[in-house]
Protein backbone atom coordinates (compact mmCIF):
# COMPACT_ATOMS: atom_id res chain seq x y z
CA UNK A 1 0.00 0.00 0.00
CA UNK A 2 2.46 2.45 1.28
CA UNK A 3 5.11 1.58 -1.58
CA UNK A 4 4.19 3.67 -4.73
CA UNK A 5 3.23 6.61 -2.75
CA UNK A 6 6.52 6.90 -1.52
CA UNK A 7 7.80 6.61 -4.89
CA UNK A 8 5.62 9.16 -6.26
CA UNK A 9 7.16 12.08 -3.66
CA UNK A 10 10.43 11.10 -4.60
CA UNK A 11 9.58 11.66 -8.38
CA UNK A 12 8.11 14.35 -6.82
CA UNK A 13 10.75 15.53 -5.25
CA UNK A 14 13.54 15.17 -7.86
CA UNK A 15 11.66 16.61 -10.31
CA UNK A 16 10.81 20.07 -8.16
CA UNK A 17 14.38 20.13 -7.52
CA UNK A 18 15.31 20.00 -11.45
CA UNK A 19 12.73 22.37 -12.27
CA UNK A 20 14.08 24.81 -9.70
CA UNK A 21 17.53 24.67 -11.19
CA UNK A 22 16.32 25.11 -14.70
CA UNK A 23 14.64 28.22 -13.21
CA UNK A 24 17.64 29.48 -11.58
CA UNK A 25 19.04 28.79 -15.13
CA UNK A 26 16.77 30.46 -16.83
CA UNK A 27 17.06 33.95 -14.98
CA UNK A 28 20.36 34.22 -15.32
CA UNK A 29 20.38 33.56 -18.96
CA UNK A 30 19.26 37.03 -20.29
CA UNK A 31 22.69 38.50 -17.75
CA UNK A 32 25.17 35.92 -20.14
CA UNK A 33 23.13 36.85 -23.65
CA UNK A 34 23.91 40.39 -22.33
CA UNK A 35 27.60 40.18 -21.20
CA UNK A 36 28.31 37.84 -24.37
CA UNK A 37 26.48 40.43 -26.84
CA UNK A 38 28.08 43.82 -25.43
CA UNK A 39 31.94 41.79 -25.25
CA UNK A 40 31.60 40.41 -28.62
CA UNK A 41 30.71 43.89 -30.53
CA UNK A 42 32.89 46.06 -27.93
CA UNK A 43 35.68 44.51 -27.34
CA UNK A 44 37.10 45.02 -30.96
CA UNK A 45 37.69 48.84 -30.59
CA UNK A 46 39.14 48.57 -26.77
CA UNK A 47 42.97 49.98 -26.80
CA UNK A 48 44.92 52.24 -25.27
CA UNK A 49 43.62 55.02 -27.16
CA UNK A 50 40.15 54.13 -26.86
CA UNK A 51 40.83 54.56 -22.84
CA UNK A 52 42.71 57.81 -23.33
CA UNK A 53 42.13 59.48 -26.19
CA UNK A 54 39.50 62.50 -26.80
CA UNK A 55 36.74 61.65 -29.06
CA UNK A 56 37.24 63.03 -32.99
CA UNK A 57 34.86 64.91 -35.04
CA UNK A 58 32.62 62.45 -37.53
CA UNK A 59 34.90 61.63 -40.53
CA UNK A 60 37.88 61.28 -38.43
CA UNK A 61 38.99 57.39 -37.56
CA UNK A 62 39.38 56.58 -34.20
CA UNK A 63 38.96 58.97 -31.43
CA UNK A 64 38.88 57.64 -27.25
CA UNK A 65 36.20 58.15 -24.45
CA UNK A 66 38.54 59.19 -21.79
CA UNK A 67 36.67 62.38 -21.01
CA UNK A 68 33.61 60.08 -20.65
CA UNK A 69 35.28 58.02 -18.18
CA UNK A 70 36.87 60.62 -16.26
CA UNK A 71 32.77 62.23 -16.28
CA UNK A 72 31.65 59.41 -14.87
CA UNK A 73 33.68 59.13 -12.20
CA UNK A 74 33.48 62.81 -11.31
CA UNK A 75 29.62 62.28 -11.43
CA UNK A 76 30.13 59.76 -9.12
CA UNK A 77 32.09 61.02 -6.88
CA UNK A 78 30.08 64.37 -6.59
CA UNK A 79 26.91 62.32 -5.74
CA UNK A 80 28.74 60.09 -3.25
CA UNK A 81 30.04 63.23 -1.69
CA UNK A 82 26.61 64.48 -1.48
CA UNK A 83 24.10 61.54 -0.87
CA UNK A 84 26.47 59.17 1.81
CA UNK A 85 26.64 61.84 4.86
CA UNK A 86 23.39 62.74 4.50
CA UNK A 87 22.38 58.75 3.85
CA UNK A 88 23.73 57.40 6.85
CA UNK A 89 22.57 60.28 9.38
CA UNK A 90 18.76 59.24 7.96
CA UNK A 91 19.58 55.80 8.11
CA UNK A 92 20.67 56.37 11.81
CA UNK A 93 18.08 58.41 12.80
CA UNK A 94 15.47 55.58 11.15
CA UNK A 95 17.38 53.11 13.24
CA UNK A 96 17.13 54.47 16.16
CA UNK A 97 13.66 55.69 16.22
CA UNK A 98 11.42 53.24 14.76
CA UNK A 99 8.39 55.61 15.87
CA UNK A 100 7.46 58.63 15.93
CA UNK A 101 6.41 61.15 13.21
CA UNK A 102 9.16 62.54 11.84
CA UNK A 103 10.47 59.54 11.17
CA UNK A 104 7.58 58.03 9.75
CA UNK A 105 7.21 60.89 7.23
CA UNK A 106 10.90 60.34 6.23
CA UNK A 107 10.44 56.71 5.50
CA UNK A 108 7.58 57.70 3.50
CA UNK A 109 9.88 60.34 1.58
CA UNK A 110 12.65 57.75 1.26
CA UNK A 111 9.97 55.27 -0.20
CA UNK A 112 8.46 57.58 -2.39
CA UNK A 113 12.11 59.30 -3.48
CA UNK A 114 13.02 55.59 -4.58
CA UNK A 115 10.25 54.94 -6.77
CA UNK A 116 10.27 58.90 -8.51
CA UNK A 117 11.69 58.35 -12.28
CA UNK A 118 14.97 58.92 -12.79
CA UNK A 119 14.02 62.01 -15.90
CA UNK A 120 12.05 63.56 -12.76
CA UNK A 121 15.03 63.70 -10.87
CA UNK A 122 17.21 65.08 -13.78
CA UNK A 123 14.07 67.71 -13.45
CA UNK A 124 14.60 68.50 -10.19
CA UNK A 125 18.08 68.89 -10.24
CA UNK A 126 17.70 71.12 -13.33
CA UNK A 127 15.26 73.64 -12.17
CA UNK A 128 17.48 73.72 -8.79
CA UNK A 129 21.11 74.04 -9.68
CA UNK A 130 20.83 74.12 -13.58
CA UNK A 131 18.24 77.15 -14.05
CA UNK A 132 19.22 79.10 -10.60
CA UNK A 133 23.28 78.98 -11.52
CA UNK A 134 22.61 79.71 -15.73
CA UNK A 135 24.57 76.68 -16.74
CA UNK A 136 24.50 72.97 -17.14
CA UNK A 137 27.18 71.37 -15.30
CA UNK A 138 28.96 68.60 -13.48
CA UNK A 139 27.75 69.49 -10.25
CA UNK A 140 23.77 69.36 -11.06
CA UNK A 141 24.43 65.87 -12.96
CA UNK A 142 26.25 64.73 -9.77
CA UNK A 143 23.41 65.79 -7.25
CA UNK A 144 20.93 64.20 -9.19
CA UNK A 145 22.75 60.69 -8.98
CA UNK A 146 23.12 61.69 -5.42
CA UNK A 147 19.25 62.08 -4.99
CA UNK A 148 19.31 58.36 -6.68
CA UNK A 149 21.82 57.53 -4.22
CA UNK A 150 20.24 58.52 -1.31
CA UNK A 151 17.12 56.35 -0.74
CA UNK A 152 19.62 53.36 -1.20
CA UNK A 153 21.66 54.06 1.30
CA UNK A 154 19.05 55.40 3.86
CA UNK A 155 18.01 51.88 3.20
CA UNK A 156 20.67 49.55 3.51
CA UNK A 157 22.14 51.68 7.35
CA UNK A 158 18.64 51.65 8.98
CA UNK A 159 18.39 47.91 7.80
CA UNK A 160 21.44 47.01 8.72
CA UNK A 161 22.11 49.09 12.26
CA UNK A 162 18.38 47.35 13.10
CA UNK A 163 20.23 44.11 13.14
CA UNK A 164 23.21 45.51 15.45
CA UNK A 165 22.06 44.07 19.15
CA UNK A 166 20.95 46.36 21.46
CA UNK A 167 23.38 44.56 23.84
CA UNK A 168 25.94 46.61 22.29
CA UNK A 169 24.66 50.30 22.34
CA UNK A 170 24.19 49.04 26.54
CA UNK A 171 27.38 47.86 26.63
CA UNK A 172 28.97 51.05 25.12
CA UNK A 173 26.87 53.13 27.60
CA UNK A 174 26.94 51.65 30.54
CA UNK A 175 31.13 52.24 30.35
CA UNK A 176 29.85 56.10 30.31
CA UNK A 177 30.09 56.48 26.89
CA UNK A 178 28.26 59.50 25.37
CA UNK A 179 25.36 58.65 22.85
CA UNK A 180 26.88 60.43 19.82
CA UNK A 181 30.26 58.44 20.36
CA UNK A 182 28.52 55.26 20.92
CA UNK A 183 26.78 55.75 17.56
CA UNK A 184 29.83 56.55 15.89
CA UNK A 185 32.23 54.16 17.36
CA UNK A 186 29.97 51.32 18.20
CA UNK A 187 27.17 50.95 16.16
CA UNK A 188 28.58 51.85 12.71
CA UNK A 189 31.84 50.07 12.69
CA UNK A 190 29.68 47.39 13.45
CA UNK A 191 27.36 47.83 10.70
CA UNK A 192 30.44 49.00 8.58
CA UNK A 193 30.10 45.93 6.22
CA UNK A 194 26.25 46.63 5.39
CA UNK A 195 26.63 50.33 4.93
CA UNK A 196 29.81 50.22 2.64
CA UNK A 197 27.30 47.41 0.70
CA UNK A 198 24.88 49.80 0.21
CA UNK A 199 26.92 52.91 -1.02
CA UNK A 200 28.38 50.15 -3.61
CA UNK A 201 25.64 48.75 -4.83
CA UNK A 202 23.91 52.53 -4.69
CA UNK A 203 26.73 53.78 -7.19
CA UNK A 204 26.57 50.60 -9.11
CA UNK A 205 22.74 51.40 -9.85
CA UNK A 206 23.55 54.99 -10.56
CA UNK A 207 26.93 54.43 -12.56
CA UNK A 208 24.50 53.66 -15.99
CA UNK A 209 22.11 56.02 -15.26
CA UNK A 210 21.48 58.66 -18.69
CA UNK A 211 17.65 60.23 -17.97
CA UNK A 212 19.06 62.12 -15.12
CA UNK A 213 22.47 63.47 -16.88
CA UNK A 214 20.04 64.94 -19.73
CA UNK A 215 19.75 68.03 -18.55
CA UNK A 216 22.14 68.56 -16.18
CA UNK A 217 25.50 67.51 -16.61
CA UNK A 218 24.53 67.67 -20.55
CA UNK A 219 27.85 65.78 -22.02
CA UNK A 220 30.27 67.84 -23.63
CA UNK A 221 32.90 66.07 -26.50
CA UNK A 222 35.87 68.02 -24.61
CA UNK A 223 38.15 66.78 -21.39
CA UNK A 224 36.71 69.44 -18.46
CA UNK A 225 37.63 68.95 -14.73
CA UNK A 226 35.61 72.08 -13.92
CA UNK A 227 32.53 71.02 -11.62
CA UNK A 228 30.14 74.09 -13.30
CA UNK A 229 31.19 73.03 -16.49
CA UNK A 230 29.09 70.64 -19.08
CA UNK A 231 30.70 67.38 -18.23
CA UNK A 232 30.35 64.01 -20.09
CA UNK A 233 29.55 60.39 -19.21
CA UNK A 234 29.50 57.13 -20.13
CA UNK A 235 25.39 56.22 -20.63
CA UNK A 236 25.42 59.81 -21.98
CA UNK A 237 27.86 59.19 -24.16
CA UNK A 238 26.64 55.62 -25.33
CA UNK A 239 22.95 57.68 -25.88
CA UNK A 240 24.50 60.83 -28.35
CA UNK A 241 26.61 58.03 -29.94
CA UNK A 242 24.27 55.46 -30.37
CA UNK A 243 21.34 57.59 -31.68
CA UNK A 244 23.47 59.07 -34.35
CA UNK A 245 23.10 58.36 -37.82
CA UNK A 246 27.66 57.43 -38.08
CA UNK A 247 28.63 53.92 -38.18
CA UNK A 248 32.08 54.50 -36.39
CA UNK A 249 30.53 56.47 -33.54
CA UNK A 250 28.05 53.22 -33.33
CA UNK A 251 30.95 51.42 -32.90
CA UNK A 252 32.60 53.56 -30.12
CA UNK A 253 29.11 53.95 -28.35
CA UNK A 254 29.19 49.70 -28.46
CA UNK A 255 33.18 50.02 -26.44
CA UNK A 256 31.73 52.45 -24.00
CA UNK A 257 28.54 49.90 -23.05
CA UNK A 258 31.06 47.20 -22.67
CA UNK A 259 33.28 49.51 -20.27
CA UNK A 260 30.52 50.73 -18.21
CA UNK A 261 29.11 47.05 -17.99
CA UNK A 262 32.96 45.90 -16.98
CA UNK A 263 32.76 49.01 -14.16
CA UNK A 264 29.45 47.73 -13.16
CA UNK A 265 30.40 44.32 -12.67
CA UNK A 266 33.68 45.24 -10.94
CA UNK A 267 31.57 47.10 -8.03
CA UNK A 268 29.26 44.46 -8.07
CA UNK A 269 32.06 41.91 -7.05
CA UNK A 270 33.90 44.29 -4.75
CA UNK A 271 30.97 44.91 -2.77
CA UNK A 272 30.87 41.04 -2.22
CA UNK A 273 34.32 40.91 -1.15
CA UNK A 274 33.63 43.65 1.45
CA UNK A 275 30.58 42.36 2.49
CA UNK A 276 32.68 39.49 3.39
CA UNK A 277 35.64 41.08 5.05
CA UNK A 278 33.73 43.87 6.83
CA UNK A 279 31.49 41.38 8.61
CA UNK A 280 31.33 41.43 11.90
CA UNK A 281 29.95 38.33 13.73
CA UNK A 282 27.89 39.02 16.71
CA UNK B 1 28.25 49.23 61.24
CA UNK B 2 29.13 48.24 57.83
CA UNK B 3 30.15 51.65 55.94
CA UNK B 4 27.33 52.26 52.85
CA UNK B 5 28.45 52.96 49.63
CA UNK B 6 25.05 53.27 48.09
CA UNK B 7 22.15 54.40 49.18
CA UNK B 8 18.52 54.25 48.10
CA UNK B 9 16.06 56.03 49.33
CA UNK B 10 12.22 55.92 48.82
CA UNK B 11 12.89 55.28 44.94
CA UNK B 12 10.02 54.54 42.69
CA UNK B 13 10.22 53.44 39.10
CA UNK B 14 7.35 53.52 36.22
CA UNK B 15 7.26 53.09 32.68
CA UNK B 16 4.26 54.61 31.57
CA UNK B 17 1.74 54.59 34.06
CA UNK B 18 3.12 51.51 35.15
CA UNK B 19 4.88 51.36 38.83
CA UNK B 20 7.48 48.56 38.52
CA UNK B 21 9.47 49.94 41.77
CA UNK B 22 7.07 51.23 45.11
CA UNK B 23 9.35 53.20 47.66
CA UNK B 24 12.43 51.17 47.61
CA UNK B 25 14.71 52.32 50.42
CA UNK B 26 17.93 50.22 50.67
CA UNK B 27 21.81 50.91 51.88
CA UNK B 28 24.28 49.08 49.76
CA UNK B 29 27.51 48.17 52.00
CA UNK B 30 30.65 48.99 50.87
CA UNK B 31 33.00 46.09 49.62
CA UNK B 32 30.17 43.73 50.24
CA UNK B 33 28.53 41.69 47.28
CA UNK B 34 24.57 42.19 48.01
CA UNK B 35 21.98 39.81 46.18
CA UNK B 36 18.84 41.36 44.94
CA UNK B 37 16.60 38.04 44.47
CA UNK B 38 12.91 37.88 42.95
CA UNK B 39 10.71 36.20 40.83
CA UNK B 40 10.70 37.35 37.37
CA UNK B 41 9.03 40.67 36.65
CA UNK B 42 9.69 41.90 40.38
CA UNK B 43 11.54 45.09 38.92
CA UNK B 44 14.91 43.45 40.43
CA UNK B 45 16.68 44.13 37.37
CA UNK B 46 14.77 47.54 37.00
CA UNK B 47 16.00 48.31 40.23
CA UNK B 48 19.88 47.89 39.11
CA UNK B 49 19.37 49.73 35.86
CA UNK B 50 18.13 53.06 37.95
CA UNK B 51 21.32 52.63 39.65
CA UNK B 52 22.86 53.63 36.97
CA UNK B 53 20.57 55.46 35.09
CA UNK B 54 20.31 52.56 32.12
CA UNK B 55 16.77 52.86 32.61
CA UNK B 56 16.89 56.18 30.84
CA UNK B 57 16.99 54.38 27.44
CA UNK B 58 13.46 53.72 27.64
CA UNK B 59 11.53 56.20 26.71
CA UNK B 60 8.97 56.58 28.97
CA UNK B 61 10.66 55.55 31.54
CA UNK B 62 10.80 57.79 34.91
CA UNK B 63 11.73 57.61 38.39
CA UNK B 64 11.08 59.44 42.09
CA UNK B 65 13.16 59.20 44.91
CA UNK B 66 16.79 59.78 45.30
CA UNK B 67 19.59 57.33 45.38
CA UNK B 68 23.04 58.46 46.47
CA UNK B 69 26.50 57.59 45.95
CA UNK B 70 29.33 58.05 48.42
CA UNK B 71 26.69 61.41 49.44
CA UNK B 72 26.58 62.26 45.63
CA UNK B 73 22.96 62.48 44.42
CA UNK B 74 23.30 60.38 40.84
CA UNK B 75 20.39 61.90 39.49
CA UNK B 76 21.93 65.29 39.91
CA UNK B 77 24.82 64.22 38.46
CA UNK B 78 25.44 63.33 34.62
CA UNK B 79 24.31 59.76 33.47
CA UNK B 80 27.89 59.59 31.82
CA UNK B 81 29.78 60.54 35.08
CA UNK B 82 27.74 58.08 37.10
CA UNK B 83 27.92 55.60 34.85
CA UNK B 84 31.98 55.77 34.72
CA UNK B 85 31.80 55.18 38.48
CA UNK B 86 29.09 52.76 38.50
CA UNK B 87 30.44 49.75 36.08
CA UNK B 88 27.65 47.23 34.62
CA UNK B 89 27.70 43.52 33.53
CA UNK B 90 24.74 42.48 31.13
CA UNK B 91 22.33 38.68 31.34
CA UNK B 92 23.94 37.80 27.95
CA UNK B 93 28.12 38.63 27.41
CA UNK B 94 28.41 41.31 25.20
CA UNK B 95 31.95 42.09 23.79
CA UNK B 96 32.52 44.17 21.25
CA UNK B 97 32.06 42.39 18.22
CA UNK B 98 34.83 44.66 16.11
CA UNK B 99 37.02 44.60 18.83
CA UNK B 100 40.20 42.57 19.94
CA UNK B 101 40.32 41.47 23.63
CA UNK B 102 42.80 44.09 24.52
CA UNK B 103 40.26 47.25 22.82
CA UNK B 104 37.62 45.33 24.68
CA UNK B 105 38.99 46.11 28.17
CA UNK B 106 40.56 49.45 26.75
CA UNK B 107 37.22 50.38 25.67
CA UNK B 108 35.69 52.51 28.28
CA UNK B 109 38.91 54.67 27.43
CA UNK B 110 39.31 54.63 24.06
CA UNK B 111 35.39 55.79 23.37
CA UNK B 112 35.46 58.20 26.05
CA UNK B 113 38.18 59.59 24.04
CA UNK B 114 40.29 59.58 27.19
CA UNK B 115 43.91 59.07 25.82
CA UNK B 116 46.65 57.18 27.68
CA UNK B 117 50.08 56.33 27.19
CA UNK B 118 50.75 52.62 25.61
CA UNK B 119 52.49 51.40 28.82
CA UNK B 120 49.49 52.76 30.95
CA UNK B 121 46.73 51.05 28.81
CA UNK B 122 48.92 47.82 29.36
CA UNK B 123 48.85 48.22 32.82
CA UNK B 124 45.18 48.81 32.70
CA UNK B 125 44.24 46.13 30.20
CA UNK B 126 46.49 43.37 31.94
CA UNK B 127 45.14 44.64 35.86
CA UNK B 128 41.66 44.17 34.91
CA UNK B 129 42.30 40.89 33.11
CA UNK B 130 43.98 39.51 36.01
CA UNK B 131 41.46 40.76 38.71
CA UNK B 132 38.53 39.25 36.22
CA UNK B 133 40.57 36.01 36.34
CA UNK B 134 40.83 36.24 32.51
CA UNK B 135 44.88 37.47 31.97
CA UNK B 136 46.31 33.48 32.02
CA UNK B 137 43.53 32.21 29.32
CA UNK B 138 44.18 35.17 26.94
CA UNK B 139 47.49 36.51 27.55
CA UNK B 140 48.97 35.18 24.34
CA UNK B 141 45.40 36.12 22.10
CA UNK B 142 45.07 39.73 23.15
CA UNK B 143 44.49 41.19 20.03
CA UNK B 144 42.20 38.41 18.49
CA UNK B 145 39.01 39.03 18.45
CA UNK B 146 36.86 38.87 21.61
CA UNK B 147 34.01 36.74 20.05
CA UNK B 148 36.51 34.09 19.55
CA UNK B 149 36.11 33.42 23.02
CA UNK B 150 34.01 30.76 25.16
CA UNK B 151 30.31 32.13 26.55
CA UNK B 152 31.67 32.00 30.57
CA UNK B 153 35.41 33.89 29.14
CA UNK B 154 33.22 36.46 27.28
CA UNK B 155 31.23 37.46 30.22
CA UNK B 156 34.65 37.22 32.12
CA UNK B 157 35.94 39.63 29.41
CA UNK B 158 32.69 42.01 30.60
CA UNK B 159 33.43 42.19 33.58
CA UNK B 160 37.39 43.03 33.14
CA UNK B 161 36.18 45.99 30.32
CA UNK B 162 33.87 47.24 33.82
CA UNK B 163 36.83 46.93 35.92
CA UNK B 164 38.86 48.71 33.31
CA UNK B 165 37.08 51.89 34.23
CA UNK B 166 37.78 51.45 37.87
CA UNK B 167 34.23 51.89 39.11
CA UNK B 168 32.97 52.17 42.86
CA UNK B 169 30.23 49.93 42.46
CA UNK B 170 29.55 46.95 39.86
CA UNK B 171 26.26 46.00 38.94
CA UNK B 172 25.70 42.71 37.89
CA UNK B 173 22.73 41.70 36.06
CA UNK B 174 22.01 37.58 36.12
CA UNK B 175 25.75 37.53 34.93
CA UNK B 176 25.39 34.03 34.72
CA UNK B 177 21.85 33.44 33.59
CA UNK B 178 23.25 32.36 29.82
CA UNK B 179 26.41 30.34 30.75
CA UNK B 180 27.09 26.37 31.64
CA UNK B 181 27.56 25.33 35.36
CA UNK B 182 30.80 24.99 34.78
CA UNK B 183 31.17 29.06 33.80
CA UNK B 184 29.21 29.57 36.12
CA UNK B 185 30.93 28.55 39.10
CA UNK B 186 33.55 30.52 37.87
CA UNK B 187 31.93 32.95 37.57
CA UNK B 188 30.82 33.08 41.04
CA UNK B 189 34.54 32.77 42.53
CA UNK B 190 35.39 35.49 40.82
CA UNK B 191 32.67 37.91 42.43
CA UNK B 192 33.76 36.64 45.66
CA UNK B 193 37.42 37.74 44.80
CA UNK B 194 36.42 41.37 43.40
CA UNK B 195 34.66 42.32 46.63
CA UNK B 196 37.97 43.32 48.07
CA UNK B 197 38.17 46.09 45.16
CA UNK B 198 34.84 46.59 44.15
CA UNK B 199 31.37 46.52 45.68
CA UNK B 200 28.55 44.48 44.13
CA UNK B 201 25.29 44.19 43.55
CA UNK B 202 24.31 40.90 41.98
CA UNK B 203 20.62 40.75 40.42
CA UNK B 204 20.13 37.13 40.35
CA UNK B 205 16.68 34.85 40.23
CA UNK B 206 19.05 31.71 41.42
CA UNK B 207 18.56 31.32 45.24
CA UNK B 208 21.65 28.83 45.72
CA UNK B 209 23.61 31.31 44.07
CA UNK B 210 22.64 34.69 46.12
CA UNK B 211 23.18 31.91 48.71
CA UNK B 212 26.91 30.69 47.91
CA UNK B 213 28.22 34.44 46.78
CA UNK B 214 26.55 37.08 49.02
CA UNK B 215 27.33 39.21 51.73
CA UNK B 216 23.36 40.72 52.04
CA UNK B 217 20.28 39.72 50.14
CA UNK B 218 17.47 41.70 49.26
CA UNK B 219 14.40 40.42 48.32
CA UNK B 220 12.03 42.13 45.78
CA UNK B 221 8.41 41.24 45.11
CA UNK B 222 5.86 43.44 42.55
CA UNK B 223 7.97 46.04 43.07
CA UNK B 224 8.50 46.53 46.64
CA UNK B 225 11.42 45.43 48.72
CA UNK B 226 9.96 42.98 51.39
CA UNK B 227 13.82 41.93 52.95
CA UNK B 228 16.83 42.89 53.71
CA UNK B 229 19.44 41.70 55.56
CA UNK B 230 22.50 39.42 55.99
CA UNK B 231 22.44 36.35 53.67
CA UNK B 232 23.27 34.24 57.08
CA UNK B 233 20.05 35.22 58.76
CA UNK B 234 17.96 35.39 55.46
CA UNK B 235 18.21 32.14 54.20
CA UNK B 236 18.07 30.65 57.41
CA UNK B 237 15.36 32.79 59.65
CA UNK B 238 13.28 35.03 56.78
CA UNK B 239 11.36 37.75 58.62
CA UNK B 240 8.55 37.96 56.01
CA UNK B 241 6.32 34.99 55.20
CA UNK B 242 6.75 36.02 51.32
CA UNK B 243 10.42 35.63 51.62
CA UNK B 244 10.38 32.18 53.25
CA UNK B 245 7.66 31.28 50.94
CA UNK B 246 10.17 32.27 48.03
CA UNK B 247 12.80 30.93 49.59
CA UNK B 248 11.00 27.63 50.06
CA UNK B 249 10.29 27.51 46.45
CA UNK B 250 6.43 28.08 46.37
CA UNK B 251 6.57 30.62 44.02
CA UNK B 252 9.13 32.34 41.51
Amino acid sequence: MKEPSIRRRIIYDKVFKKIIILLTFCSILPMLFLLFFITSKGISVINWNFLTQLPKPVGEIGGGISNAIIGTLMLIGIGTAFSVPVGILAGIFLSENRKGTLASLTRLCVETLQGVPSIVIGIIAYIWLVVSMGSFSALSGGVALGLMMLPVIITATEQTLKLIPGSLKEASLALGVSYPRTILKVILPAGLSGIATGILLSIARVAGETAPLLFTAFGSPFMNLHVLKPINSLPLMIFNYATSPYPEWHTLAWGASFILIILVLALNLFTKVVTKRWKVQF
Amino acid sequence: MESTVLKIEKFSAFFGENQVLKEVSLSIPQNRITAIMGPSGCGKTTLIRCINRMHELIPDARVSGKIFLDNEDIYATDPIIVRRQIGMVFQKPNPFPMMSIYDNVIAGYNLNGIRLAKDEKDRIVEESLRKAALWDEVKESLYRRGTFLSGGQQQRLCIARALAMGPAVLLLDEPTSALDPKATSHIEELIVQLKDTVSIVLVTHNMAQAARVSDFAAFVYLGELVEFGPSGRMFTAPKDKRTEAYLMGKFG
